[in-house]
């Protein structure tokens, strides 16, 4: 008993706004399509009931917003019925997007990392770095993400890698900020401590800068993740809709494809959903296991 | 053997602030013998905890020389000369108990075997035998301060240096803490510098206690405990302890007075 109420104290908010969003979904669905199932009367000479016209909204082939059911059919079409080696399926799509989105989260993480060490310890990166860093994230990723692809692909480097290379310039601005912040987390007293111990530079980072920055590195890398994800999509763009969630967006909307288009972006939606969640439960315990309450 | 451990001479910090320059120390000349327990007392902004810092070489002097086991405070720092506990116990929750007493130790480079054993020692020695595999969180403000007198002692340091170590505790841990640091203090014969704003508290614990005036900083009077090493807080009843606390009042006064 106690249990399935708990189970419901964390679903039920979850399930009472997946419901009130497929509601809001349904009616616009109707609103949006309504035009088309006019016209399409209108050509035929006929005139359509309130009822008759609802029912055409949710069944039209190429309609401006498909309703729910029907991107759940596509899903169901693309995935479960599909083999995971064909270039219909949409898990096979999605692991050419996760796998990107995977190693460009990587690199982005080990590279905002490294720089926030760096911008930590050197006064001279300090004052130097940090402007560009932001200024690198003012710039539209959409101006840029072809050019990295053009330029990679001129000295051969093409597939995996260009994707990656945009995802980690999406991932590696938060976890920089996280980690500049963290690093500097330990007050005065700490570091005064350290001091009088006269620890190294070394023993300090070790011991006491990296573990106090955890909390902070974790609220990063939730924000990295989505942001890979983002910019290996992006990546996919460019190269003329080969492969991948990206891939599937392009074509969807080369072809007014609208039905493939919404569940390739359910898709990445499920799949940020699920990276940030997974990340949440590596916080959690980690940082259960270091005595922090969260 | 009759060296001063730490000796101060006409030691003065001066602070550049926007409102002008801020004398936290002037002037001050201080030997203290090896062995010793010296309290240093005084309102805010006296400069006791500041002078304790430039002894932990936290704080350079603008003027004036201090020296540490006949060493500047620098090469002391380095050769880990001393123990300093803070005003909070400053454990990293993420360590246990024990794992907090082997930081130091670590860092310094002391075997496992020789970690594990000083823990053991250090935890018998502030009373907090078998804690060594509990989190800080689940230790009270009290054990918590004494883990950090531990973590302090773990390491061969002779001079241990106390920031209000109990400042933050209420009057029955405080006076039971300050009656177990006395027996620390006998059994370890380490030369202890303690900074405290309660006259009580310098009066039971210290041989020699500092009273100190603010602005500028500098030493009021200097009082030489004539109480036995070994007491108990029974002394407190005492005619002898209550005539040095009023020299320590009277003492805080004056410095007061030329205010």
């Amino acid at each position: 008993m106690n249990k399935l109420r708990f189970f419901w104290h964390k679903v039920g908010p979850v399930v009472t706004v997946l419901l009130v969003i497929i509601a809001i979904w349904y009616v616009a669905t109707v609103w949006l399509n309504s035009a088309w199932a006019y016209d399409k009367a209108k050509r035929a000479d006929t005139t359509i009931s309130f009822s008759q016209m609802v029912s055409d909204t949710m069944i039209q082939d190429k309609p401006l917003l498909p309703a729910p059911h029907q991107v759940i059919k596509e899903i169901y079409k693309t995935t479960v019925l599909k083999k995971v080696t064909s270039k219909r399926s949409l898990i096979w799509h999605g692991w050419i997007t996760l796998s990107a989105t995977l190693l460009g989260f990587a690199f982005g993480t080990t590279f905002g990392i490294l720089l926030a060490i760096g911008i930590v310890y050197s006064r001279a990166m300090d004052m130097s770095v940090m402007p560009w860093v932001i200024t690198s994230q003012t710039i539209p990723i959409l101006a840029v993400a072809p050019m990295i692809i053009v330029v990679l692909n001129a000295v051969g480097i093409s597939g995996l890698l260009p994707k990656a290379i945009i995802s980690m310039y999406l991932s590696f601005f938060p976890v920089v900020v996280g980690m500049v912040k963290g690093l500097r987390s330990p007050d005065q007293m700490q570091i005064d401590q350290m001091r009088t111990w006269s620890a190294s530079k070394n023993s300090s980072f070790w011991k006491l800068r990296l573990p106090s920055s955890m909390p902070y590195l974790f609220a990063s890398l939730k924000i990295g993740i989505a942001a890979s994800l983002v910019g290996a999509i992006v990546g996919e763009l460019p190269t003329g809709a080969v492969a991948g969630l990206g891939a599937r967006l392009l074509a969807g909307s080369y072809y007014g494809q609208t039905i493939q288009i919404w569940s390739a972006l359910i898709c990445a939606a499920i799949l940020a959903a699920s990276l940030v969640a997974i990340i949440g439960t590596i916080e959690k315990y980690t940082l259960r296991r270091m005595g922090i309450q969260l | 053997m009759n060296n001063p451990v730490i000796s101060a001479n006409k030691l003065s910090l001066t602070y550049q602030t926007n409102d002008g320059p801020v004398h936290a120390l002037q002037d001050i000349n201080l030997d203290i013998k090896k062995g010793e327990f010296v309290s240093f007392i005084g309102p805010s902004g006296c400069g006791k905890t500041t002078f304790l810092r430039v002894i932990a070489e936290l704080e350079t002097p603008t003027n004036g020389t201090i020296q540490v086991n006949g060493m500047s405070a620098s090469e002391a720092r380095m050769q880990r000369a001393y123990g300093y506990v803070f005003q909070a116990a400053g454990l990293y929750p993420w360590r246990t108990i024990g794992g907090n007493i082997k930081l130091p130790l670590e860092i310094m480079g002391y075997s496992k075997e020789q970690r594990e054993e000083r823990v053991a020692h250090v935890l018998e020695l502030v009373e907090l035998s078998g804690f060594d595999k509990k989190f800080p969180w689940q230790l009270s403000g009290g054990m918590q301060q004494r883990a950090s007198i531990a973590r302090a002692l773990a390491f061969d340091a002779d001079i241990l240096l106390m920031d209000e170590p109990f400042g933050a505790l209420d009057e029955i841990v405080r006076d039971h803490l300050n009656e177990q640091l006395l027996k620390l203090w006998a059994r370890t014969q380490k030369t202890i510098g303690f900074v405290t704003h309660s006259i009580p508290e310098a009066v039971f614990l210290s041989t020699k206690i500092v009273v100190m005036s603010p602005r500028p900083g500098r030493i009021a009077n200097i009082i030489e405990s004539t109480l036995p090493r070994d007491r108990s807080l029974d002394i407190r009843e005492s005619q002898e302890f209550l005539d040095i606390a009023a020299e320590v009042r009277d003492g805080l006064r004056t410095g007061h007075a030329d205010e």
